[in-house]
């Protein structure tokens, strides 16, 4: 059925035939010289967060070509949504990028509100955002410390665990779920917060204000850290738009754009003063101290939020069986790892007739390619690592 | 939860909120924003524009198919959009009912029957459609183009946005689009092995053919509850 068979196929390959599949597996798309040597990184490794492979080919220490193979946790997650109810889809996309699924439903739920013409009420939008850069900031400070982990610096990965616990703490005692909420509801939340939530999250904050501070000490001080990140894996911001690489990512490389700020007003955000900070540099230690301000200026922007928490009911009054009218909307938000975007098609069903999603992570690591060409192999650990993201989030 | 929830505080000034980004969303005079893209669009690509719509402040502007790679150039030069969000497909057929029977659909939920057609409409049943961002001017166009059923290509936009690359190599692996000028076209998720387009919507999802939809239901039936009873009590959309 597909139109460029590959020419295994063909009589008289019987005998290599297993080599020639295992290279088509591969993907490489590399001529077989001699001398240079293919080594094959993953599908397991601690610095990708589920299962990445990578092929690269080397000349001695010099990466010469390299090419991610992805694909081992598809889940047809595109598929999947055109069998089921806005509701169900809620569940499912929790699972994209698991590190912060709260804010991958924000944008699901907001497209599917945007086509019903159905306001969240203030109070579920102020929460929404809450949850929303918690679980930025669960998923900075795991990369605060982990990024340390795999320059050899053992300590901060499990300051990053610890400090990152006191935020899912609290993401479960308001949703339920440490890592699934489904919270959103299409219309509102859930629930409303429970009590003494608000008290329990200013302590929070200022357990990872001062988390940031060891952080920044004990990784972005460390001299062995700066040496293997500084100047190493340099994306120029226009090679890194035409990638489509964002978020933090893009920042890092000085491009000045945060979809928060300038997109199209979503959320609490346009009620909020916060910075938006870029490093000129580009490198993995711009991303690592760009991720390191981010977390403070959520933490900021949390402690804000608190203080104007507005009262009211945290659901609008919505049909019980959610059906959405014909039309089509493209949402998207600013997510840790990136920009997430869902462009939902509607055709008046209970479940939606197309979502397309786009993900952070899949376009950040499409630029692998091209960052890794001419690197060393010991610095292609950090350069995956200080890209962050996550394998769920690239599958889907 | 009372005691400690506050007043609703005034919005905190935030003097640099752009004027750009506050687009109405169903405003009866267009956007200014969308009025200046369409202005350089149509200086651009002129009478390749087959329609432009506005789909809840989103931007939409169809073009003719054998514009499609030009688009691409004319998006980063006349609308400075450097920043590539991505490259899709679309299958606008309904997706046609499993089995043999009345009660055998497992396409659910229910999508309609006939062929109808998104934002700025469609020729026939495959689109590609891409989005494209500019980060200086905080705008975005969405762009679509029809693919011919029976001979699905269309220009690739590698050449101008890299990171087209694998957003192509996945519309052609899920949908069958070719998109000529892609340097190579060779799967992203799925296995060498497997057969078809997964997300075009006569390739049936196998879990649904094994077990169908059970509909809307509130309360599942008991083993012994009669199933005229379930359908009367729930059974119903």
């Amino acid at each position: 059925m597909s139109t460029t068979e590959s020419p295994t196929n063909a009589p008289g390959f019987e005998v290599d035939r297993n080599a020639i599949r295992q290279l088509a597996d591969a993907q490489i798309n590399v001529e077989l010289d001699t001398g240079d040597m293919i080594i094959n990184l993953g599908p397991q490794h601690p610095a990708t967060h589920g299962t990445l492979r990578l092929v690269a080919r080397l000349d001695g220490e010099r990466v010469l070509a390299a090419d991610p193979v992805i694909g081992y946790m598809h889940r047809g997650y595109e598929k999947l949504s055109e069998f089921r109810t806005y509701p169900q889809v809620t569940t499912l996309i929790n699972r994209i990028d698991w590190l912060s699924s709260f804010a991958n439903e924000v944008p699901f739920v907001d497209a599917a509100e945007r086509l019903m013409g159905v306001e969240a009420p203030p109070r579920a939008v102020w929460i929404r955002t809450i949850l929303t850069e918690l679980s930025r900031i669960a998923t900075f400070v795991l990369f605060l410390g982990e990024m340390g982990l795999q320059v050899g610096a053992l300590t901060p990965a499990f300051y990053g665990f610890r400090d990152r616990e006191h935020v899912l703490n609290l993401i479960e005692a308001a949703t339920g779920g440490r890592f699934h909420p489904n919270f959103n509801r299409i219309g509102g939340l859930k629930d409303d917060l429970p009590w003494g939530w608000i008290a329990e999250t200013r302590s929070a904050m200022k357990t990872i204000l001062d988390a940031c501070d060891v952080f920044e000490d004990l990784v972005a001080g460390n001299e062995i850290f700066l040496s293997r990140t500084r100047g190493i894996g340099v994306i120029p911001g226009d090679i890194g738009t035409s990638y489509g690489v964002s978020g933090s990512n893009l920042r890092a490389s000085g491009v000045d754009w945060d979809l928060r700020r300038d997109g199209r007003p979503y959320l609490a955000y346009p009620d909020l003063d916060f910075q938006v900070w870029t490093h000129p540099d580009g490198d993995s230690f711009s991303r690592y101290w760009v991720r390191l301000q981010e977390t403070r200026e959520s933490v900021r922007m949390v402690l804000q939020l608190l203080d104007g928490l507005p009262a009211g009911p945290v659901m609008a009054k919505v049909p019980r069986i959610i059906k959405v009218p014909e039309g089509e909307v493209w949402v998207e938000t600013e997510n840790p790892l990136g920009q997430m975007g869902y462009y939902v098609v509607s055709k008046g069903a209970t479940g939606p007739f197309r979502v397309k999603i786009r993900s952070a992570s899949f376009s950040n690591v499409s630029i692998l390619p091209w960052l890794l060409k001419g690197v060393y192999v010991p610095d292609i650990v950090t350069i995956l690592a200080s890209l962050y993201f996550i394998l769920g989030d690239i599958d889907r | 939860m009372s005691d400690e929830t506050t007043e609703p505080t005034e919005p905190t000034e935030v003097p640099e909120v752009p004027e750009v980004a506050e687009t109405p969303t169903s405003a009866p005079d267009p956007d200014p924003v969308h009025v200046e893209l369409l202005a350089r669009i149509d200086a651009a690509l002129g009478d390749a524009v087959i329609e432009s719509a506005d789909a809840l402040g989103g931007l939409v502007v169809r073009v003719r198919t054998d514009a499609w790679g030009r688009v691409a150039e004319i998006a980063r030069d006349a609308l400075e959009c450097d920043y590539l969000s991505f490259v899709a497909g679309i299958d606008w057929m309904p997706a046609p009912p499993e089995g043999d029977g009345e009660s055998a659909d497992t396409s659910s939920p229910v999508q309609p029957t006939t062929m109808t057609y998104g934002a700025a409409g469609s020729a026939g049943r495959f689109q590609v459609f891409g989005i494209v961002q500019s980060t200086s001017r905080h705008w975005g166009v969405t762009f679509k183009a029809d693919v011919d059923e029976s001979d699905p290509v269309v220009a690739s936009w590698v050449g101008v946005y890299p990171g087209a690359d694998w957003h192509e190599r996945e519309c052609w692996e899920m949908y069958g689009i070719r998109f000529v000028g892609h340097p190579a076209l060779r799967r992203l998720y799925l296995p060498s092995e497997f057969e078809g387009y997964p997300l075009r919507k006569d390739f049936p999802l196998l879990a649904r053919v094994v077990k169908p939809w059970p509909g809307l239901v509130d309360v599942e039936g008991m083993p012994g509850d009669e199933p005229a009873a379930v359908a009367a009590a729930g059974g119903e959309e």
